[in-house]
């Protein structure tokens, strides 16, 4: 993997990008940048759900964005779906190179709390990094600590950590040397 | 990566397998995915899955239909129902006709992943209590195996001595003996007890099947061997292997069964990779192997192999003592089975049972007991009860006592009333013989005709 860039999906709060970026610099060790430019989410609108699709969201993505970086991922603060389920926190490309990750329900308002911005920001990293997790290969964990354990509400993600565990790294590890970086 | 078990999704909406598969493979799940039913059958045939997620409507099958079908084909097959709308109406169908569960599209993430793990974890244990049940059942004497005979009491000997070891045993005996029942008492008292006894009916199988049986098989080894599937050498595993009419296998399968005996090693059929198996041998036959060994159709040095310890099994006609026990047996295990309040077998119908030859043995009797029991009135068998295979010469009704004097009388005449060749005839001694007579108040005729 040579690098990760960072794709805001609707209006997303700088500060927050710029600790995610820092945050996933650390955890994967690799270069991570935010891109200038931003993806218009309209197309990928449901009417009926009022949600947005986020496996369309990921092919516009891929063929919207070729990447400077071997993955993107698209961050967006709107309400994400595929067609099965009710919602999801974040959809990757098993094995590809985009991922996508929403903050609408990892926000302590959208339960009836206070907001809680630090509490969000940790949230946001595990779900970034089990995301990208994915494109890079990774299935889900059965570590509960591990950022790649299923996590299918909020309190599954507050129980486990923001990094991989030492099996899923070395896995990840592995999955990234095989990997051929991205044509510049 | 070991997968967390097999899904088959069944739906007609492209978009819906495809979201579903991807979302179950992140969770580590191998999945397969079929548009309809017709195409959900044929996987099925072809490979074992966990799970299958059937939409209740499709074009050509509807869901409810659809898992009839399933569990014709693989009754043990979990199947969740994926319906579109709840409905009070939907979810009684299907759980009725089956189903482990149903879920309503679009599906809570955490609902959804909770009820394939439950799933998941009932077969499990499932699985687990059937394997449990079946070992406890392989690990325990056999109740079937009854016997106050002396040649009974030899034969528990045999399995007392031989059970313990490493021993290969050769059992012999008529079909309907037992067999398979002493060798499974053989396994019952052995250290190996606590592993499988696995059971190979070496006369019912064509050659090239039994050596997919014995030594299993590589994928695509044969047309039709779509998956790579083990022998029965292999699946023993620390147990015992049961081979029943060793007699009857072909002079190549010998072969290949005296390395197996001799090496401990088994070669997969399509494999070239040899394997070592763990097992004690336990072979059976109604054949005389010594005679077919002398004509060339077993091969000698695998009958030595086998007849390293035997085992033979009296027919029942040699051990006719031991009838009211069996009888006594297969009134209680056929009473507790179909229900019913017999308590046992009149005294004449014993006689009767006793009178005959049972060509058929034990099985013969089971049978003749199981169909008494189906068309008995009252609370004991009686001799109308029981359809015997060969008549009883109009004897039936007849007391013991009766029939022996039935029988002298009759050997009596045909040696011309010579006491001397009728007790050699009958297997007593002319004193014996001369007490029954005078018993009966029997008089010489040709006195009489003096």
């Amino acid at each position: 993997m040579n690098g990760i860039g960072l794709l805001a999906i609707g209006e997303t709060d700088s500060a927050m990008m710029e600790s995610l970026r820092a945050a996933l610099e650390t955890e994967f060790g690799v270069h991570c940048e935010i891109l200038e430019a931003s993806l218009d989410p309209a197309p990928s609108f449901h009417l009926e759900r009022g949600q947005y699709s986020s496996t369309d969201i990921l092919d516009r993505m891929q063929k919207g964005f070729a990447p400077d970086s071997d993955h993107l991922l698209g961050v967006t603060p709107l309400d994400l779906y595929i067609p099965i389920l009710t919602f999801v926190f974040g959809e990757a490309q098993l094995n590809g190179s985009c991922a996508v990750v929403s903050t609408h329900r990892l926000r302590q308002e959208f339960y009836g709390l206070p907001a809680d911005g630090g509490l969000l920001l940790e949230r946001l990293v595990k779900e970034a990094v089990h995301e990208l997790g994915h494109s890079l290969g990774l299935v889900h964990c059965d570590d509960y600590r591990c950022a790649m354990a299923a996590s299918h509400d909020v309190e599954a993600i507050d129980v486990k950590g923001k990094s991989l565990c030492s099996d899923c790294r070395a896995r990840a590890l592995a999955l990234m040397t095989r990997k051929p970086a991205v044509k510049r | 990566m070991n997968s967390k078990g097999k899904i088959l999704i069944v739906d007609d909406e492209l978009i819906v397998r495809d979201s579903l598969s991807k979302w179950f493979r992140e969770e580590g799940y191998e999945v397969g995915t079929a548009e309809g039913g017709r195409q959900a059958l044929a996987m099925l045939a072809q490979q074992d899955w966990d799970i299958a997620l059937v939409d209740i409507k499709m074009p050509d099958m509807d869901g409810i239909e659809l898992q009839q079908r399933f569990h014709e084909v693989k009754p043990d097959l979990t199947i969740i129902i994926m319906t579109g709308y709840a409905s009070v109406e939907t979810a009684v169908a299907a759980l009725k006709s089956g189903a482990y569960d149903y879920v309503v599209k679009p599906f809570d993430p955490e609902e959804m992943a909770h009820t394939v793990r439950n799933a998941l974890a009932h077969k499990k244990a499932e699985r687990e209590n059937v394997a449990l049940k079946e070992r406890v059942a392989e690990s325990s004497f056999p109740p079937e195996l009854i016997g106050q005979s002396a040649a009974m009491r030899t034969v528990f000997e045999a399995i007392e001595t031989v059970g313990p070891t490493e021993a290969t045993v050769l059992i012999t005996g008529e079909s309907g003996t037992g067999k398979e029942l002493v060798a499974r008492a053989i396994h019952a008292a052995s250290p190996r007890r606590y592993n499988r006894l696995v059971v190979a009916h070496c006369g019912a199988l064509a050659e090239t099947l039994l050596e997919s049986e014995l030594f299993g098989h590589e994928k695509g080894a044969f047309t039709g061997a779509q998956y790579r599937k083990k022998g029965i050498f292999e699946a023993a595993d620390g147990g015992t292997v049961f081979l029943d009419e060793v007699g009857d296998i072909s002079l190549k399968t010998q072969t290949d069964l005296l390395r197996v005996l001799q090496e401990r090693e088994i070669t997969r059929v399509g494999s070239n990779q040899p394997i070592h198996v763990d097992f004690r041998c336990v072979a059976a036959t109604n054949k005389d192997l010594e005679a077919m060994v002398e004509q060339g159709s077993f091969r000698p040095d695998l009958y030595y192999r086998l007849n390293v310890f035997r085992i033979d099994l009296p027919p029942l006609r040699k051990r006719k003592e031991d009838i009211p026990l069996l009888v006594d047996h297969f009134v209680r295990k056929f009473a507790s089975s179909m229900n019913k309040p017999v308590q046992g077998v009149s005294r004449a119908a014993i006689n009767m049972l006793m009178q005959y030859d049972w060509p058929g043995n034990i099985r013969e009797l089971e049978n003749a007991v199981e169909r008494a029991m189906v068309v008995a009135r009252s609370g004991e068998l009686q001799e109308k009860d029981f359809t015997l295979r060969i008549p009883l010469n109009g004897r039936s009704g007849m007391t013991l006592e009766e029939v022996e004097r039935a029988h002298i009388l009759e050997v009596l005449e045909q040696c011309r009333n010579n006491q001397t060749l009728a007790a050699q005839v009958l297997g007593i001694d002319r004193v014996t013989l001369h007490n029954k007579l005078k018993k009966y108040g029997w008089k010489r005729p040709t006195d009489e005709a003096l």
